[in-house]
């Protein structure tokens, strides 16, 4: 595999509904934005770039098979090769992945991923029926396929088995829709209190609507290129590019029916899931005593499929200490307890201590005040930002878009672009020089897991 | 001033009147032309219905054993290991799995919520509650609704609540048709 560089990006405004343009001309604002950064015209850039990858989940919010190719249409790409991933939520992550791979494996010298969704197409509980039919149809739509209902009984686990609490829930919609306030592309806007949270309509006990993400239209768009393929698109340019490159990818995959996921043993855990820096005589012993008091990984409170992605981007980036080590992360924040869950999963902290850690403050940024007091805790404040664009609850979630806006916001931290592109520059993580980013789908079905790094 | 006790917006529907036609201009001269990059969107409403035929496959047995009052997992052969919910094949072994019953195991709630909002098609039963139910001698859980507790007064208590299990006497061959309720303390 040779290097791969994030060259540039682009993002709709992701918004309730976008019934002003269809999913195509969404895109290709994304598209125009992620050209216009590089300083190319369309033309240009046409004669340069290798094919593309298409993201999104729904064929049945589209309603309209084979939307991918009407994309790679309207942008102007044909008859350049393409083609179409889904994988649920992750699709985004996915879709950057492949074209990674295109990439790095040498067909390609300049690929361009995009991804959308158009989500308003139904209404709101029609849309929750649409997701929820990536649930077993057999066994558990038919019982009352919700996906905030399936989450919400990964809480109780969670609450149950590790004393979680729902304030420590609230930290992150507080945290994230705060940091959203700063972020012109995100969907809400919205300066919130942790009683805010509580106090909002109950949706799944103990999820709140302030706990759960929103619909979203919306799309994104990303460059990579391997070094040929920047050297390519510099000439052209007429001037350098930043260099941020992929330094490593990780996926990781579980059982559909939430029910089915195994209750591995303490040996298996150890042998199988365990990460490198957690290999220390202290934290065995503490997952020993939790195994002697039932838990049971990953069962339905831990995502296995995330920390197999982790552990695997985290080797090849060289990653042994990902808290110190990664400036920053934009994670797959459907609920505020999967943020929670996945601190876990990427090691963040160890399995049981997400509740703590959100509310220590360690995930925020340390200069935005969010109200909140922070205690004394083991975690410094802001030792490793999380979303700090917003994350899904703030900014959206058009579905196919959302892992690849994960990978723009990503790139203009470590470009230290964020002020240009948000015309605001409270977001930038100073010194940013490695971000992760992390998609997730199902009930933890897939996960991609992709580190970028900052050529020094 | 006196403050609204109840809603002041009326709920969205997706009904409306037919509409046959929209203002368009008159004269196509080049300022009309360039004007219509500014037109509201035309949203239509387009009906999708399909009923689909679905077969439960290798697990249809499942579904019978719902008709009959009994509960079936899968275990495989060699280990042992044990579905609540079926599965043909097991994870580990690769090997098919054999029809277990578990309608007189000991069952408790392992995990729940109350949902209070829902998809479309369930949003008429909310609240309910869902909940996953372990088995003594299971591996897996089973995904299923709970029944005889107050949806307004959800605790974390009912995590590891002792539960017994019901069928429908006229089957609909749904997973529903199996569900769930709090043994008292004289049931166990």
């Amino acid at each position: 595999m040779r290097p791969v560089y994030v060259l540039s990006g682009g993002v709709s405004k992701f918004a309730k509904a976008r019934p002003d343009k269809t999913f195509p001309a969404i895109v290709k604002e994304a598209y125009d934005y992620a050209i216009g950064d590089l300083g190319l015209e369309h033309r240009q850039f046409i004669e340069l770039v290798d094919g593309s990858v298409a993201s999104y989940f729904s064929d049945h919010f589209a309603r309209q098979l084979m939307a991918g190719i009407m994309v790679q249409d309207y942008l102007g790409l044909c008859p350049k090769p393409g083609h179409r991933v889904e994988g649920g939520g992750a699709t985004g992550g996915i879709c950057f992945q492949e074209a990674w791979k295109s990439v790095a494996s040498g067909d390609m010298d300049v690929c361009l991923a995009y991804g959308f969704e158009t989500m308003s197409h139904v209404n709101t509980w029609k849309g929750n029926e649409f997701i929820a039919l990536a649930s077993d149809v057999s066994f558990d739509y038919p019982v009352g396929g919700f996906y905030s209902g399936y989450y919400a009984m990964m809480v109780t686990r969670h609450m149950k088995e590790f004393g979680t609490t729902v304030e420590q829930l609230a930290h992150v919609s507080v945290k994230n829709h705060r940091n959203a306030l700063y972020n012109p592309y995100s969907q809400k806007h919205e300066r919130l209190t942790i009683a805010d949270v509580r106090a909002a309509p109950m949706v799944a006990w103990p999820l709140t609507r302030l706990d759960i993400c929103v619909m979203s239209d919306g799309a994104a768009a990303v460059v990579l290129a391997s070094e040929e393929g920047l050297t390519k698109l510099e000439r052209a340019a007429g001037r350098t590019l930043p260099r941020v490159k992929v330094a490593g990818i990780g996926r990781g995959t579980d059982a559909m029916r939430m029910a089915d996921r195994p209750h591995q043993s303490y040996d298996e855990f150890i042998a199988k899931n365990l990460l490198p820096h957690e290999d220390t005589a202290e934290t065995r012993t503490y997952y020993r005593e939790l195994w002697e008091h039932g838990f049971r990984y990953p069962g339905v409170h831990s995502f296995r499929a995330g920390r197999m992605a982790s552990k695997a981007a985290y080797a090849r980036a060289g990653i042994t200490d990902p808290l110190r080590e990664i400036s920053f992360v934009e994670l797959h924040d459907a609920y505020t307890s999967s943020e929670i869950q996945t601190y876990e999963d990427m090691g963040l902290c160890r399995y049981g201590e997400g509740g703590p850690f959100a509310a220590s403050g360690a995930a925020f940024l340390p200069n935005v005040d969010y109200g909140l007091e922070f205690g004394n805790s083991q975690w410094p404040v802001g030792v490793c930002p999380v979303n700090p664009s917003g994350g899904l609850i703030a900014c959206g979630h058009p579905v196919g878009a959302t892992g690849l806006m994960q990978a723009v916001f990503a790139l203009w931290q470590l470009q230290g672009a964020i002020g240009e592109h948000f015309g605001d520059d409270t977001l930038q993580i100073k010194d940013a020089r490695r971000g992760a980013i992390h998609s997730h789908a199902g009930t933890g079905t897939y996960v991609t897991v992709s580190i970028m790094e900052k050529e020094a | 001033m006196t403050e609204p006790t109840r809603p002041t917006r009326i709920p969205e529907t997706d009904d409306g009147a037919i509409l046959f036609s929209v203002p368009f201009p008159t004269v196509l001269d080049a300022e009309a032309l360039a004007a219509l990059r500014e037109m509201a969107p035309i949203i239509v409403k387009q009906p999708y219905a399909i009923d689909y035929l679905h077969s439960y496959g290798q697990d249809s047995p499942f579904f019978a054993g719902l008709a009959n009052g009994r509960l079936l997992g899968r275990m495989d052969p060699a280990t042992g290991y044990t579905y609540a919910t079926p599965r043909g094949h097991d994870m580990a072994t690769g090997a098919e799995t054999d029809w277990v019953d578990l309608t007189r195991r000991a069952a408790r709630v392992h995990a729940f919520t109350v949902c209070y909002f829902g998809s479309e098609e369930f949003l008429p039963e909310c609240p309910f509650v869902l909940a996953l139910i372990e088995f003594d001698g299971a591996d897996t859980l089973f995904l299923g609704r709970l029944l005889g507790l107050d949806p307004n007064a959800p605790t974390l208590d009912w995590i590891g609540l002792r539960v017994g299990l019901r069928f429908r006497r006229n089957s609909k061959f749904k997973p529903t048709d199996v569900y769930f309720y709090p043994f008292g303390e004289k049931d166990v």
